[in-house]
């Protein structure tokens, strides 16, 4: 896969403070790549140093071939922004929004009212911005960012403020993105967010890049902790479930076990070990680690913090 | 200027939308012209030297920079609401070049000054008909010159106020008294020697000086002084704020 995005070595301060510092990394042509981090970690800035909106004093950037600070219109032309707490004019239509934005590219835009259609807004077109629900406003500066059928799109903190539902709509609409060929960058401080959309992400705390893979290989690296907890009423359970090789502790409280334990294996041996010993069991869950305890276990505070 | 035209035509509509917008900028000049017309009497004629009064400079060129000074005082907060609301910045996430995205508010300030100016004519064709020829045409142009030239000032304001609640305010502390001490109601002979010298820095006082004058029948060529400071003015400033300008 060709990259899209290389960023090397970035640095950018805003007076005395360092918004984020040696910053590198390689997105790829297809994938949605996401900047995970904290709010105030450095995301925003990291994403607009790409889109050419900041210029960063150190370190070198390029989007599809194209340097960002010195060819910041063309790049214009080839991505599709949607900026973290944008607003537009107060009593701006929404078809009038799209139509601006179609006039401004020199590429042949795509059809404005087939995107307000895919995006649940035709009902919507003749309202004002200001009487839009948020949901609509986000789904909205999505249009204007696919509006010139953009190679990359730049999502900064997409769902912030969104009810569940709106939030599980435009999770789709990226993968469909994605699924139109078009390679995506996003910034979130959710990490269910991260973990249900992104193909790779990189997590940033305090201005630097602490680690990067994909979010099953970051679990698997940092978290391999299994859990699973069982309720049962036979009294020898307890002997049979320390005995599992693998398991490295047993709480029970009242009938209930948490078995805490390492590698893949864990959950497979305990059913083992349930259906050997005849042992009957009224609930059995399984815990895995998310990229939530990722972030704990690697900054060694919560990402809500 | 791709972008240009089309951002233009979205913002007059936006503009008319504003349940004060069309009214505080286009309706309440042509209101106070005709309502202070109606008590003054019959001050469209040009002003005599005479005429010491308090329509030094007669009427229409009154309403006339008031007009001006709307507009600049309505893109004042508009470029500072823009801003704080990130809509500039979401204009500047595309092709388009920050001149054309301040650039098309201008030319919306002054059509819509054009637009102010057309019907205080006409609303005064109608009730004070006067019988003197002005030549409207060159008043015009010498009011839109006099706009551009404020407008930059404005856009300096508009560069360095911290925030939208305060653009209105310090816009109209800067302004107004820029109008007053500007020989619109006393002849800036008149004033104490410092207004009388800050009077002599300020474009509005080659603007009330370049409008009376046009409107009285003078030649362009009588007022190249006034046009060049007013050119100078608009120059520096705008200048000025495209180093200090502010985008977010």
């Amino acid at each position: 896969m060709r990259p899209v995005i290389q960023v090397s070595g970035v640095r950018k301060t805003y007076g005395q403070m360092v918004a984020i510092d040696e910053v590198s990394f390689e997105v790829s042509e297809g994938e949605i790549f996401g900047l995970i981090g904290p709010n105030g970690a450095g995301k925003t800035t990291t994403m607009e140093c790409i889109e050419g909106l900041r210029r960063p004093e150190r370190g070198t950037i390029s989007v599809l071939g194209l340097d960002p600070i010195r060819h910041v219109y063309e790049l214009q032309d080839h991505i599709g922004v949607q900026l973290q707490q944008a607003q537009l004019q107060k009593r701006i239509k929404v078809w009038e929004a799209v139509d601006l934005w179609a006039s401004l590219y020199q590429k042949k835009a795509t059809d404005g009212e087939q995107l307000l259609e895919q995006l649940g807004l035709t009902e919507k077109r003749n309202a004002w911005f200001m009487n839009l629900s948020g949901g609509q406003k986000q789904r909205l500066f999505i249009a204007l960012a696919l509006i010139n059928d953009p190679e990359v799109v730049f999502l900064d903190e997409l769902t912030t403020g969104l009810d569940p539902q709106s939030r599980r709509a435009i999770w789709d609409l990226v993968r469909g993105i994605r699924e139109r060929g078009k390679t995506v960058f996003l910034t979130t401080h959710l990490m269910e967010e991260a973990q249900r959309l992104c193909d790779r992400v990189a997590v940033i705390e305090r201005g630097r890049i602490i680690d990067m893979d994909t979010p099953e290989r970051l679990i698997a690296r940092h978290c391999p902790e299994r859990t699973v907890v069982l309720s049962t009423d036979d009294s020898a359970a307890e002997v049979h479930l320390r005995a599992i090789p693998g398991v490295q502790s047993v709480r029970c409280s009242d009938s209930r076990f948490t078995l805490r334990g390492t590698g893949d294996d864990l959950v497979t041996d305990v059913i083992q070990c349930l259906s050997e010993n005849r042992i009957r069991v009224t609930e059995f869950r399984t815990i895995l680690p998310n990229l939530e305890d990722v972030f704990l276990k690697i900054t060694g505070h919560s990402i809500r913090d | 200027m791709r972008g240009l035209w089309k951002l233009i035509w979205i913002e007059i509509k936006i503009f008319l939308r504003e349940p004060l917008g069309a009214f505080g900028t286009i309706v309440f000049p042509v209101l106070i012209f005709l309502v202070v017309g109606r008590v003054t009497g019959r001050r469209m004629a040009p002003s005599s030297l005479a005429d010491n009064g308090f329509l030094q400079a007669g009427l229409p060129v009154i309403v006339s920079l008031l007009i001006a000074i709307n507009a600049v005082l309505s893109l004042v907060t508009i470029i500072s609401i823009y801003r704080e609301g990130g809509i500039l910045k979401r204009l500047r996430a595309t092709p388009l070049r920050p001149q054309t995205i301040l650039t098309a508010h201008v030319i919306v300030k002054l059509l819509l000054t054009t637009a102010t100016l057309a019907l205080m004519v006409l609303a005064g064709k109608r009730y004070y008909p006067t019988g003197i020829h002005v030549p409207l045409f060159s008043f015009t142009i010498a009011l839109l010159i006099s706009t551009l030239s404020i407008l930059s000032i404005g856009f300096l304001i508009a560069s360095i106020v911290p925030t939208a609640r305060f653009a209105q305010p310090i816009g109209v502390a800067i302004l107004y008294p820029m109008l007053g001490i500007s020989g619109l109601f006393f002849p800036v002979a008149s004033l104490p020697p410092a207004l009388r010298a800050i009077a002599r820095v300020l474009p509005t006082t080659y603007a009330v000086s370049l409008l009376e004058g046009i409107w009285r029948g003078d030649g362009w060529y009588e007022h190249t002084g006034d046009i060049a400071l007013l050119a100078f003015v608009f120059f520096a400033c705008t200048a000025l704020s495209a180093k200090v300008f502010r985008w977010e």
